[in-house]
């Protein structure tokens, strides 16, 4: 009984000696790829910064300015205009595509189509 | 081991023989056996015990290799949280109200030297000649060759200078980050970002320090780590600032002007939405400032906040708002505008004569110098001054600008009943323009003073009633006249209301006395008229224009026309809904289905 007791008490110690054992490395493994990773991030911060000033610098307002000016033939923007504010009553119904027939595309798709009818994959 | 029996026969038999007692025997055997059992256990104990002081003294062994182990041992940093969050650049970028970026930091490097390591200096010096053009080879080849182990030789340089460093291949050549303040939107809210530099050196970082502006104003906020990286949103518009920029660059231009200035500001939360001051300058590259007596004329004085001027006629509202706080006068109230007024030596006289009695409301649309000079003798010099004092006139403006805080107004200590009426209608006191539109945000929104601010408010501030309710609707009601009748005709904007009040004055001389022909000249108002959300400042230096065959002065026909026009871009771009409905129906075409 004594001897059994032993033993199983050894082997328990090994067992755990072993779990700890791996543990420890699986610990340290993944302390590294975590350093890694805050590197990747610390990276990635820095290139997102870089990345941010340099879309403030290219929107920088004189830089737009120059752009509009340069491309007015083909964008005809003005600065916006006391007069350019309305009420949305005061707007004309939203103008719709002559032959757009939301019915017609309903009907034109039976009740029954399966799946496949539709062309999508199952 | 063999036991030896108790009663062994081969000694009971001898000792029988003996005639003695055979039980001694058994006795001496017992103890002898005791003797031996007792050895035995004493041994088993002492081994024991030697174990036990073997695992202290070892485990006391551990402890104390660990602590010196520990003391011994540089300190790590615990590189095990949950940190990405925490990676922050050393200084906070500064953002506009909507976020987006008016400051940030950019990564370039610095280039220095180490000779003991360079393998060919001459080499090294021709090199770096070639790169950098300004090096002077000799003195940098002397340098090399000398006694000396550590030589900066450019403290930024470009990722496409520093590739060319690299080719040249010395070892002694080296280069350490450097993290540089960049904004990227250039002069825009220059005077307000002020800059920075570089603090404390070495060669793996520089401490960057700002120098002017807000980057000095919270300069402890920029740099505080707790802060996690946060921005400074401040509360300009980026956009309304650069428009207010362009407007007022265009209007100096137009008008000839030296400089001018320009403050937008929210009447309910004190927020300075646009603030400009030109001429201006590039923080990325602050230029030094001017030497000699007069600030003025150098870029980097902000006009709009260090700039304290005699306003003029911008200040007659005050007059009128408090004698009708007071109940001293009502609008309708006339009042003798019979010139010139004398008092002393001293002559007051108006532009034009309008007639001999005037209404409080004729007074301010004619702008009548002589009938603000009479309400200010019916308020008198305490009440005026304590009322001028509650506008916040007679301290620097609370603006968090490093600048506002040494642009203290300039007041006559000797407040006499004369300075009492000049002070009426703008003389004998400079103020900033930026205290100005303070003073008009007073007004637009009914009466309270409240603190204008840089940064980004939740809320509209409670304020300090300095006027009535009714007071300060019956002022802007006269300040809506003096554009709709009066001397700022050419401010109405199309679809949206403004009022105000023209101010033109002349210009003090440096040795005492007024400029005959140069005048500073300004408008202040408020916008929409009807509910009013801001209050604007506008003001230009020294303006002159041809209008109707004359060379005109006044802010009339200087300042007015372009608040018209900073009003009519700035407006909608603050979302302010015009009163006037657009004629026609407005047909939108689909830009995509």
């Amino acid at each position: 009984m004594r001897g059994l007791v032993l033993g199983l008490c050894i082997l328990f110690l090994m067992g755990a000696g072993s779990w700890a054992y791996r543990q420890n490395y699986e610990t340290r493994d993944v302390f590294d790829r975590n350093r890694a990773r805050q590197i990747d991030i610390a990276e990635a911060h820095q290139r997102l910064s870089m990345l941010r000033a340099e879309w403030a610098y290219l929107n920088r307002p004189d830089r737009l300015q120059d752009l509009v000016s340069l491309n007015f033939d083909r964008l005809g923007l003005l600065p916006l205009n006391p007069d350019q504010f309305a009420r949305v009553s005061d707007l004309d119904p939203m103008p719709i595509a002559p032959d757009f027939a939301p019915d017609a595309l309903i009907e034109a798709v039976p009740v029954s189509a399966s799946a496949s009818d539709l062309g999508v994959r199952p | 081991m063999i036991r030896t029996p108790l009663r062994p026969l081969a000694h009971v038999l001898p000792a029988r023989a003996r005639q003695e007692d055979p039980d001694s025997v058994m006795r001496h055997n017992l103890r002898q056996r005791h003797d031996q059992m007792e050895i035995a256990a004493r041994q088993m104990a002492e081994s024991r015990l030697l174990v036990l002081i073997v695992f202290i003294v070892a485990a006391f062994a551990a402890v104390a290799v660990r602590m010196a182990n520990l003391a011994h041992s540089d300190g790590q940093e615990p590189t095990q949280q949950i940190a990405a969050a925490a990676i922050a650049q050393s200084r906070a970028d500064i953002t506009d109200r909507h976020g987006r970026i008016l400051a940030t930091n950019f990564e370039t490097h610095s280039l220095y030297a180490q000779p003991p390591d360079m393998v060919d200096p001459a080499a090294a010096a021709r090199g770096l000649v070639q790169v950098f053009p300004d090096l002077d080879e000799a003195r940098l080849l002397r340098d090399f060759t000398g006694k000396r182990k550590f030589i900066w030789i450019k403290r930024r340089i470009s990722p496409e200078q520093m590739q060319a460093v690299h080719d040249i291949g010395d070892p002694g050549l080296r280069f350490g980050p450097r993290e540089m303040r960049l904004y990227p939107n250039g002069s825009v809210a220059s005077h307000v970002l002020g800059g920075a530099s570089f603090g404390k050196e070495g060669v793996n970082a520089a401490e960057v320090l700002g120098v002017a502006g807000v980057e000095k104003h919270f300069d402890a906020f920029l740099r505080d780590p707790a802060q996690n990286g946060r921005p400074l949103q401040l509360s300009l518009d980026l956009t309304v600032q650069a428009a207010t920029e362009e407007v007022l660059a265009g209007g100096m231009a137009v008008m000839n002007a030296e400089g001018a200035s320009a403050v937008v500001m929210d009447i309910h939360t004190g927020e300075v939405v646009a603030i400009a001051s030109l001429p201006d300058f590039d923080p990325n590259d602050r230029p030094r400032p001017a030497l000699g007596d007069d600030p003025s004329i150098s870029p980097l004085f902000n006009r709009a906040v260090q700039g304290v001027y005699e306003l003029g006629s911008v200040f007659k509202i005050f007059t009128a708002a408090q004698a009708m706080d007071l109940g001293l006068a009502a609008p309708e109230t006339e009042i003798d505008t019979t010139g010139p007024l004398r008092w002393g030596r001293f002559k007051i006289n108006d532009f034009r004569h309008y007639g001999n009695r005037m209404s409080v409301t004729k007074i301010i649309e004619k702008s009548s110098n002589i009938g603000t000079a009479r309400l200010a003798q019916q308020i008198g010099a305490v009440r005026q001054k304590n009322f001028l004092e509650s506008l916040g006139l007679f301290d620097p403006t609370p603006l968090e600008l490093t600048e506002a805080g040494g642009s203290d107004p300039l007041i006559q200590k000797n407040w006499s009943e004369l300075t009492t009426m000049t002070v009426s209608y703008g003389h004998g006191i400079s103020v900033s323009p930026m205290h100005l539109a303070a003073g008009y945000a007073a007004i637009a929104n009914g009466g309270r003073m409240i603190r204008p601010t840089l940064l980004k408010q939740s809320g509209p501030q409670e304020g300090v009633r300095v006027l009535s309710e009714r007071a300060a609707a019956e002022a802007r009601m006269m300040l809506r006249r003096v554009v709709s009748e009066g001397t700022a005709s050419m401010v109405n904007v199309k679809g949206y209301s403004v009022a105000g009040k023209t101010g033109t004055a002349d210009k003090p001389r440096a040795r005492g006395g007024y400029y005959e022909d140069k005048v500073l000249s300004s408008f202040a108002g408020l916008f929409p008229a009807h509910d009013p959300a801001y209050a604007i400042v506008v003001t230009l230096d020294e303006p002159e224009i041809m209008g109707l065959g004359e060379l005109r002065r006044t802010a009339g026909w200087t300042a007015v026309p372009v608040t018209g026009e900073l009003i009519r871009r700035i407006a909608p771009l603050l979302g302010v809904r015009p009163l006037i409905e657009p004629d026609e129906r407005i047909a939108i075409t689909q830009a995509s289905n």
